[in-house]
């Protein structure tokens, strides 16, 4: 029995010494920045994203978004990147050994990733150290862009998707008086009530009522009917969408029609599932919208399909953007320079992606006009 | 909006009184607490869900669907939950809570498994149906589900008073032994009522899929809770307690809502609980004599 163990020990000791010095061999052309013989300026970009673990699902879009674009980047000749993708399995420690790895021995001259706003955290300040420009795809937690001079992000946090919907719904429909109900027991939605209060005073809306709710809760008629008698002319509703539809439900059946405003909790197919007819009349912001009348957008979704048999997502949707923006910085530094892709990042202006057209401001967040939808019909269509 | 909170509150109350109307029946026999009633209650509604939305039968088919579903549940939880703890030599008299608290783990997770996570639409035309009179709407729903609560009381205020199973049951709920020595099966009177009361949760759980059209795996839990809380208001195995317990909460978390802040609506159910403790321990409508049953 000892012995087996024993046997079966070297065997793996041999094994993985095999294994170790064969990626032992990959990273020897480290530092080789040149200019190609085609005139595609040559960069190594690394990649650290969430490949392992519960949320692989989001490593997988990513990486698929970013290959996708690299194989388009390639073929169109301008610049020549080398994708070196690392997992982080969606650990902090992971993420800053791979970040480490791709930085001190891989020698690449830019990061996309990682995945998490928790492990953004741990990896940009390091990357800040280094001096190589990274850029989160994902990452919507407050406070990630500034994170350090070199550390920039293209996924627009909530508190930029709510106020984009509710100043294009008062545009529409000439709204004076709104009223709120939010879900009070989870972070989610509580922080979207906060950003949907902020959003009230600003724009000088005056607020009738402000309701609560719990996750699971079934009745709703209560705050409903209170809402309906208050007359408001949009309701700003900061709920998950399992709830959220069950209000619009039980708020139509009692004939309260105004139009509602969803964070983006609110923002999923389920709802039309769920509320049926109900749904009509639901206003969302989005980042990504598959659907939208784009010829960038619609050869996009069609060239993703074909190559990995699903829509895009807004995690691949995010993540083929940033590897744009980054070639587009990597084109205009025209040299293969950390510092130079800097600085040709932060410089990035209005350019036109399958999000949108693409920004960065001062801290290296994105700026952006979000998507807005509403369910007409029993389905997303743009808001205008 | 006086009135139509006042019918919001009355419908609530309603399902709230037939949840509750389970709970106290096994309890006034079997002086145990059925844990399980919320999710047999849960099962109730997604029979609903199935009947009306997946096969798009009419609203009749559901209930009897669910009246038989829950019922057969209510069997097997009796026949393996409660029975092999019942009689036995050195069985804590809480071993049958925990293992009703077993019974509703299965259920909601068999429930998360055959029918998924979120929400379920329940689709059926007579929910639409609506008089008005003046200013306010009344949905037939909302007045079925006011008859319903009224008639399950009265039904079972009745059997239990004037039928020869009724009296067999509270002389079971009296002195097991006993009742059994002056010829009643008791076996048989035990099973009988854990159906019955299950049957009603299933009928509960139609009424709120129709009222509210929210049907999940967890709600179980939600309700379950408030029916218990209003069992302890009106007093334990008590008809009319429950009767009187469930309007009362209903009433008062809908008007809350209405007149105060909706964060306190959960809370309101447990605070009626501390003071009617301590004013009225055997509560609303509880005799203190019921304590020598035990």
């Amino acid at each position: 029995m000892n012995k087996r163990i024993k046997l079966l020990f070297s065997v793996l000791m041999v094994f993985s010494l095999v294994v170790l010095t064969a990626c032992g061999n990959n990273t020897k052309d480290a530092g080789d920045k040149e200019i190609g013989a085609d005139g595609a300026v040559k960069a190594k970009i690394g990649v650290i994203s969430y490949l392992t673990g519960p949320g692989a699902g989001y490593g997988e879009a990513i990486t698929n978004g970013l290959k996708l674009a690299n194989k388009e980047l390639k073929e169109a000749g301008e610049v020549d990147l080398e994708l070196k993708i690392e997992d982080s399995a969606g650990k902090q420690e992971e993420a800053l050994s791979a970040a480490q790895k791709l930085m001190n021995s891989d020698n690449v001259d830019a990061i996309i990733g990682p995945t998490l706003s928790t492990e953004m955290f741990v990896v940009g300040p390091e990357a800040e150290l280094n001096g190589v420009p990274i850029m989160g795809t994902s990452n919507t937690a407050e406070g990630v862009p500034q994170l350090g001079e070199y550390v920039f992000r293209n996924s627009i946090p909530e508190t930029l998707a709510i106020p984009a919907s509710v100043q294009k719904a008062i545009e529409k429909y000439d709204v004076k008086k709104v009223a709120i109900l939010y879900g009070n027991d989870d972070v989610f939605t509580k922080a979207g009530y906060d950003v949907m209060k902020k959003v009230a005073e600003d724009l000088n809306l005056e607020v009738v009522t402000t309701e609560t709710f719990q996750l699971g809760q079934s009745d709703y008629k209560a705050q409903l009917t209170k809402i309906k008698n208050l007359n408001p002319d949009l309701i700003l509703a900061s709920a998950l969408y399992n709830e959220g539809a069950v209000i619009l439900d039980q708020a139509r059946k009692m004939g309260l029609d105004v139009p509602f405003v969803g964070g983006n909790g609110f923002n999923s197919p389920e709802v039309i599932k769920i509320a049926g007819e109900a749904s009509n009349g639901l206003i969302v912001a989005t980042p990504w919208f598959a659907h939208k009348d784009d010829e960038k957008v619609k050869s996009f979704v069609k060239n993703y399909k074909e190559a990995y048999g699903v829509e895009p997502d807004q995690f691949a949707a995010q993540a083929y953007d940033g590897l744009y923006l980054m070639a587009e910085a990597v084109k205009n530094a025209g040299v293969a320079d950390r510092d130079e892709i800097r600085d040709a990042l932060a410089a990035i202006k209005d350019f036109k992606g399958v999000l949108g057209t693409m920004s960065f401001d001062e801290d290296g967040d994105i700026v952006m006009e979000p998507t807005v939808l509403i369910i007409e019909g029993n389905e997303y269509i743009v808001f205008e | 909006m006086l009135i139509e909170q006042l019918i919001n509150g009355l419908t609530l109350g309603s399902i709230y009184v037939v949840v509750a109307l389970g709970y106290t029946l096994v309890f006034g026999v079997l002086n145990i607490v059925n844990m399980g009633h919320g999710e047999i209650f849960m099962f109730g509604a997604f029979m609903g869900v199935i009947v009306t939305n997946s096969l798009g039968l009419p609203l009749y088919v559901a209930f009897l669907v669910a009246i038989i579903v829950t019922g057969i549940l209510g069997y097997f939880l009796e026949r393996f939950a409660l029975r092999p703890l019942r009689g036995k030599e050195g069985v804590s008299h809480l071993a049958p809570l925990i293992s009703t608290i077993g019974v509703s783990i299965f259920l909601e997770n068999a429930a998360h498994h055959f029918f998924g996570a979120g929400n379920q639409p329940f689709r059926t035309s007579f929910s639409e149906l609506n008089i008005t009179i003046g200013s306010t709407t009344v949905y037939y729903v909302q007045i079925l589900i006011f008859v319903i609560a009224i008639l399950l009381m009265f039904g079972l205020t009745f059997w239990l008073s004037k039928t020869k199973a009724g009296k067999a049951l509270r002389a079971s709920a009296e002195n097991l032994a006993v009742a059994s020595l002056l010829g009643v099966n008791t076996k048989r009177v035990i099973t009988q009522t854990v159906i019955i009361a299950s049957a009603m949760g299933g009928i509960a759980g139609i009424l709120v899929g129709i009222a509210f059209n929210s049907v999940n795996p967890q709600m179980g839990l939600s309700f379950g809770l408030k029916g218990l809380a209003i069992i302890i208001l009106g007093g334990l195995g008590n008809v009319r307690g429950a009767m009187a317990g469930g309007l009362i909460l209903g009433l008062s978390e809908t008007f809350l809502v209405a007149y105060g802040n909706s964060g306190y609506r959960d809370a309101i159910a447990f605070i009626a609980i501390i003071v009617i403790l301590i004013v009225r321990p055997q509560g609303l409508f509880g005799t203190s004599t019921s304590k020598s049953k035990g």
